[in-house]
């Protein structure tokens, strides 16, 4: 890899991160009326609020305000204190982070053991009827909605079966099982749609490979399809499937901020909804930044990792 | 709510030709696009969800709004074929009245994005430079946000509503027809025709609207096709967050959030809107599939 892009690379994303900044911080200029006023409520008197502005820095000019506030981020992790609860946001945020982050991963896996087998199986046999039934498969989980396919899964495994709890959330300190079994559904709801998109382009990656010459003369040598298989097309195919893994992080981290609200999931998703609901906005900006923060650095990891995977790709 | 929507297209571009297509290569298109299955389904249903968002409110069974307590959680029957909610109201009537709601939304959103991304999308490709430079660059900024929290985000700014909420499903879904847009204009923008042009004198202006624009449209009418599913999925996740469609509108998402409450007692509730949805997301992305294979020239 050259430094050269490592370095324009990371500077695209520098600037990135500093517009989500800017546009992140607007929030709170853009609502109409005070953040003040939602922490004294509505019988407010006007000076009171013009207290709480003043004691909030809102009274200062937006330039200064801008400063203060994305320094006190990246200089000490300060997001300010919400607006309902007085309490520091930064707690909050590191709480959640990795409660999105888990689920996030798990969807992913479970994605990628619904996508590679059956990708894999339909495009051995284009056309053919268990092609046609991922394709089907892919179609409507383009379609489904992740927040009715988690309803679904709730209604199905929660309230039919009594296999799974509905909702809720158990840190892994406090034990793998309990862990497991309250990730299994969230992230099998991810991980159903997002495994069926990626199905349809992992059958294309294959296709893609299988068309090669090198896959026609290692089957002229008399090589079986299976060491076919594993030694010329799936080696081959894994970059590819890398590349579908990075376009799919989108609707994925899209979908984990849904299902975290289906199943009352600690994440920053739950806590984007929540902090609209109430109207708790430096909330709200704490869990838009953090959450595209982490979404912009996933995609830069996915990018580089090209690179790492592929000797022939250069970039200049 | 739908990510997908907002990754590119491909790179299809149209062949070029001035006017659009002659009678002939029309009438082409119109029998391939028959002998296409998937884009004839995605057609069909697309036709059914019109219809029903047309007419499916005055033929509905009940009114969508209207209590019944002798008829509360009642499961489907041949009166209530998708059921009851708690307050005793037809779901089938309701689902009914909500193809309206969805479509319109959908419709208007996506008017509005396409208009705003198209034209941010063929200045930045035709005028190229520190215009292009900005509007990629704010562009990238909006694709940093996952989609459904960036619609969250423009609705705690703007406040609940329908309204409201086409903008924010609008402003998701700008940059990708910018960048579709800009692509496509980038292709032919030193294409000998428009050279020609740019000789015999014609304005920016002109080159821009009669020469440039139409080879753009292909990929522009794939997206629009995507979009609108993707606008309708968007519609229903944020009325079932409470901040989209106000209540007591039948709105898909809306009545998904209460039907959640009930679903040990009625399942249905959280069955058939969810369905409404799914069906009419499905028919949009068939025929935005359909038309790109039948719009790629490679496919010919």
């Amino acid at each position: 890899m050259t430094l050269r892009y490592l370095m324009q690379r990371v500077g695209s994303l520098i600037l990135v991160l500093f517009g989500v900044s800017l546009l992140t911080f607007a929030i709170i200029p853009l609502i109409p009326g005070s953040p003040a006023r939602v922490r004294l409520g509505v019988q407010a008197t006007p000076e009171s609020v013009a207290a709480v502005e003043r004691q909030l820095g809102l009274d200062r000019p937006l330039p200064v305000q801008y400063v203060d506030w994305l320094g006190g981020i990246v200089l000490h992790g300060d997001f300010g204190e919400s607006l309902i609860t007085g309490t520091p946001i930064s707690g909050e945020v590191a709480r959640r982070l990795p409660a999105t982050l888990a689920l996030a991963f798990t969807a992913l896996l479970f994605g990628l053991l619904i996508a590679l087998p059956s990708g894999i199986i339909s495009a051995l046999k284009p056309g053919g009827r268990r092609d046609l039934t991922v394709s089907l498969m892919s179609q409507i989980g383009v379609s489904v909605p992740d927040f009715w396919m988690g309803i679904l899964m709730i209604l199905l495994f929660a309230e039919t079966l009594d296999w799974l709890p509905s909702s809720g959330y158990v840190p892994l300190a406090q034990g793998f099982l309990p862990w497991l079994s309250h990730i299994l559904l969230p992230a099998a709801t991810v991980g159903i749609i997002s495994g069926s998109i990626m199905a349809r382009f992992v059958r294309g990656a294959m296709l893609e490979v299988l068309r090669n010459d090198y896959v026609r003369t290692a089957r002229a040598k008399g090589l079986r399809e299976g060491a076919i298989l594993v030694k010329h097309v799936l080696r081959n195919a894994a970059i590819s499937v890398v590349t579908i893994v990075g376009l799919q992080m989108a609707t994925l981290f899209s979908a984990v901020v849904v299902v975290e609200i289906i199943f009352a999931w600690p994440g920053l998703g739950s806590m984007a909804l929540n902090a609209t609901l109430q109207r708790d906005y430096p909330l709200l900006q704490a869990a838009v930044l953090s959450a595209a923060g982490a979404f912009v650095i996933i995609n830069l990891l996915t990018d580089l990792s090209y690179v790492l995977l592929d000797p022939s790709v250069e970039y200049a | 709510m739908p990510e997908a929507g907002r990754t590119e297209t491909g790179s299809l571009t149209t062949t070029p030709s001035r006017g659009a297509g002659t009678k002939g290569a029309a009438a082409r298109f119109f029998a391939r696009f028959l002998r296409h299955r998937l884009a004839l389904a995605g057609t069909l249903i697309v036709l059914l969800l019109t219809v029903t968002a047309l007419f499916g409110g005055a033929y509905a069974p009940y009114s969508p709004t209207t209590m019944d307590f002798s008829a509360q959680f009642a499961p489907p029957s041949l009166a209530h074929p998708f059921g009851t909610d708690e307050f005793g109201r037809d779901l089938f009537s309701r689902v009914l009245h909500g193809a309206a709601i969805s479509l319109r939304v959908a419709l208007i959103a996506v008017g509005i994005s396409s208009l705003v991304g198209v034209t941010l999308g063929v200045l930045a490709g035709f005028l190229g430079g520190w215009v292009d430079e900005l509007t990629m660059r704010f562009m990238d900024v909006l694709f940093a946000f996952p989609a459904v929290l960036l619609a969250i985000t423009v609705m705690a700014i703007l406040g609940r509503g329908v309204g409201n909420a086409m903008i924010a499903i609008a402003i998701v879904y700008i940059p990708i027809f910018a960048r579709i847009t800009r692509g496509a204009v980038i292709g032919v923008r030193g294409r000998e025709f428009v050279t020609a042009a740019r000789a015999l004198g014609v304005r920016p202006g002109g080159i821009m609207l009669r020469h440039v624009l139409p080879n753009a449209t292909g990929p522009i009418i794939v997206q629009t096709s995507l979009s609108l599913a993707f606008a309708i999925l968007a519609e229903a996740a944020l009325s079932f967050f409470g901040l989209g469609t106000q209540p007591p509108a039948p709105s898909w998402g809306r009545m998904l959030a209460e039907g959640r409450a009930y679903l040990g007692q009625a399942p249905w509730m959280g069955i058939f809107p969810g369905l409404a949805i799914m069906v009419s997301v499905m028919g949009f992305n068939l025929l935005g599939d359909g038309l790109r294979d039948l719009l790629d020239p490679r496919l010919k």
